[in-house]
């Protein structure tokens, strides 16, 4: 299957979000369409993660808009969120420490599950049924991740590179039509980070998902991204493909500095 | 037979799921079962089962009560005794108010408005948690006892504080004997264990420990934080409600608000703490550390000193009991401070590797 780059299917309009006197994000507008790989880019401090946090809805900004499909929302929350199948991982991993990996990835199905407390009380009807078609749908996603063999260990144990694996896991078990990528790759050896690209890129064809990602590693950006909008101190300098961003010279100084 | 698991395939997810997903678990729960249906009441005598067995049964479900919202949902309480007194005095107030009604459904009516209390009393975990919600659960705690003492209705008008049931009996079985008592807690138990671990091993579970671990996370995947918490709050307090009822029904008789105080609370808390906090093992083990242990360190102390030649007196003994429990739960939490049920499951995992260390 190839993917087709469809329509706008996630709007940010005029978007400002500040704490206290501190601007994180001044008047940002960008979009994101349908089965594109969206990587939004810049220096520590940018306001990269803000940003994420605002279209799933931890952090509310204080103006703009969020158009999402065609709907318009003032500001998000997370269950608004993930029941408009935004999904997301965490810059510094958010695993459920105490659960196996198998209890991480099904919690990602929690949604979808909507047997009663008595049912699952009991352990019955519909609870029972449901347990096993989601663990069926959770084994095809840790196929797919090639984690079969830690299915079992409780998260805590796990070295970092597969953590962020079963993070992703995770996020790739609700199904999302939008995929949030925070530093998916920080903090991995090349071949964590040419696994991670792998799975990347692979969820896009194969699954078309729509992926925003926050990435440092600029090989990897512009290789797999098929737009970039660069922030620095909470502004957008800098917005195409790949190669448009490269040439940018505001995005060249942001990163490298200017000559005054 | 060893504990090994080798040979056992499972293929289907269903038998990958079950509770007991190693056949050497299933056969020594299946023997422990028949060892506590059906050799204990033909060997304990009427001491074993009133000082010991008993209360070890209700008070393990009250310890599985607060290990589900203490241990599984994050949320630590100081109200546990409160809503053990709820379940008590509202299923005392089914029973003596409704005509005909039954022993079984006056102590679920109990449970139920006892769960009804606990999700009002736990709508401050909403916003405040850890130390600032135990205070908050503190309330509850006061409230309740200064409401059964005060207010005369709900102890039906009785003048000393005090209630009391009699003629007990579940579908024409007279709950007379000890034996009778200790089976009919230990059939609830059993019962209200087994729902306790299916909703811990399914979605309303996971919601709970979800909201344990990461909060922030659990919200972004759709866990709504109000429904996970209160609902912890709401089957805690039921399990509370019921094994309230039973202390009150069936190991007192006859009991007043004291029966439910503060040092109850404490005494569930420590119970998980010491137990293990989030598995429902540790329920049991730490119910049976803090109920059994000081008697048998009561009966042993004499024996032990007769054993050197030195005889200890009756104040001795418990004052030296009550020093030798408190070291060992020091102990205990410094060797390990997961509790007994890690103890256990480490035990287990070096047994399936035994004699290899790895």
């Amino acid at each position: 299957m190839t993917r087709q780059i469809g329509e706008v299917i996630l709007d940010l309009q005029n978007v400002s979000l500040s704490f206290g006197g501190v601007n994180a994000l001044t008047d940002i507008s960008f979009d994101v369409r349908e089965h594109e790989i969206r990587a939004i880019i810049g220096p520590n401090g940018a306001g990269k993660s803000s940003m994420l946090n605002v279209i799933n809805g931890v952090y509310r900004p204080q103006a703009g808009e969020i158009i999402l499909r065609g709907e318009h929302f003032r500001q998000m929350n997370p269950y608004k969120a993930a029941c408009a199948g935004i999904a997301r991982t965490f810059q510094n991993i958010a695993l459920f420490k105490g659960m196996s990996v198998l209890d991480n990835i099904m919690t990602g199905r929690n949604l979808k599950m909507k047997a009663n407390i008595f049912q699952q009380a009991f352990w019955m009807g519909a609870a029972r049924r449901e347990e096993l078609e989601h663990r069926a749908k959770v084994e095809e996603i840790i196929d797919f991740l090639e984690i079969q063999h830690i299915r079992k260990t409780p998260v805590g144990r796990l070295p970092y590179g597969l953590q962020k694996r079963v993070d992703l896991a995770r996020a790739l078990a609700m199904e999302p039509q939008i995929l949030l990528l925070d530093e998916p790759m920080a903090g991995m050896n090349i071949e964590e980070k040419q696994d991670m690209s792998r799975f990347i890129l692979d969820v896009n064809d194969q699954m078309g998902t729509t992926i925003v990602l926050i990435e440092h590693d600029m090989g990897v950006v512009m290789d797999v991204s098929d737009r970039v909008v660069v922030l620095d101190y909470g502004k957008k300098i800098g917005d195409g493909s790949p190669d448009e961003v490269r040439g940018n010279p505001e995005v060249i100084s942001a990163y490298l500095g200017a000559s005054h | 037979m060893i504990y090994r698991e080798n040979g056992q395939f499972k293929t289907s997810y269903a038998a990958d799921q079950q509770i007991f997903p190693i056949l050497q678990d299933r056969w020594a729960i299946l023997g422990i079962l028949a060892f506590a249906f059906i050799a204990v009441p033909l060997l304990a005598d009427e001491y074993l089962f009133r000082a010991i067995l008993i209360p070890f049964l209700i008070l393990s479900l009250a310890a599985l009560g607060v290990n589900l919202l203490v241990g599984y949902c994050g949320q630590i309480t100081l109200g546990a005794g409160a809503f053990m007194a709820v379940g008590a005095y509202a299923a005392y107030n089914f029973f003596v108010r409704v005509d005909d009604m039954p022993l079984l459904a006056a102590l679920l009516l109990g449970g139920a408005t006892s769960a009804a209390v606990g999700v009002v009393f736990g709508v401050p975990s909403l916003r405040v948690r850890g130390l600032y919600l135990a205070v908050a659960t503190l309330a509850a705690q006061f409230f309740w006892d200064w409401a059964f003492l005060r207010i005369k209705w709900f102890t039906n008008d009785s003048s000393s504080g005090s209630v009391s049931v009699s003629n007990l009996s579940v579908f024409g079985w007279d709950l007379k004997s000890p034996t009778d008592v200790y089976l009919f807690c230990l059939a609830v138990l059993v019962v209200f264990a087994l729902l306790a671990k299916n909703m811990t091993r399914g979605a309303i579970g996971r919601q709970w420990m979800a909201i344990r671990d990461m909060d922030v996370a659990a919200e972004v995947i759709g866990i709504r934080p109000m429904y996970a918490k209160l609902s912890a709050f709401a089957v805690s307090s039921f399990f509370l409600g019921v094994a309230g009822g039973l202390w009150g029904f069936v190991h007192l008789g006859a009991w007043e608000p004291a029966a439910f105080s503060l040092d109850r609370s404490f005494q569930l808390l420590f119970m998980v703490i010491i137990g293990g906090l989030g598995s429902i093992m540790g329920s049991f083990f730490g119910a049976a550390f803090i109920v059994i242990l000081p008697i048998f360190l009561n009966q042993m102390l004499p024996w032990l000193g007769d054993l050197v030649g030195v005889s200890i007196s009756t104040a001795g003994v418990s004052h030296a009991e009550i020093m030798i429990f408190g070291a060992l739960i020091v102990f205990f939490l410094i060797v390990e401070p997961h509790g007994i049920a890690r103890l256990w499951s480490t035990a287990k995992e070096k047994l399936r590797l035994w004699p290899f260390p790895h």
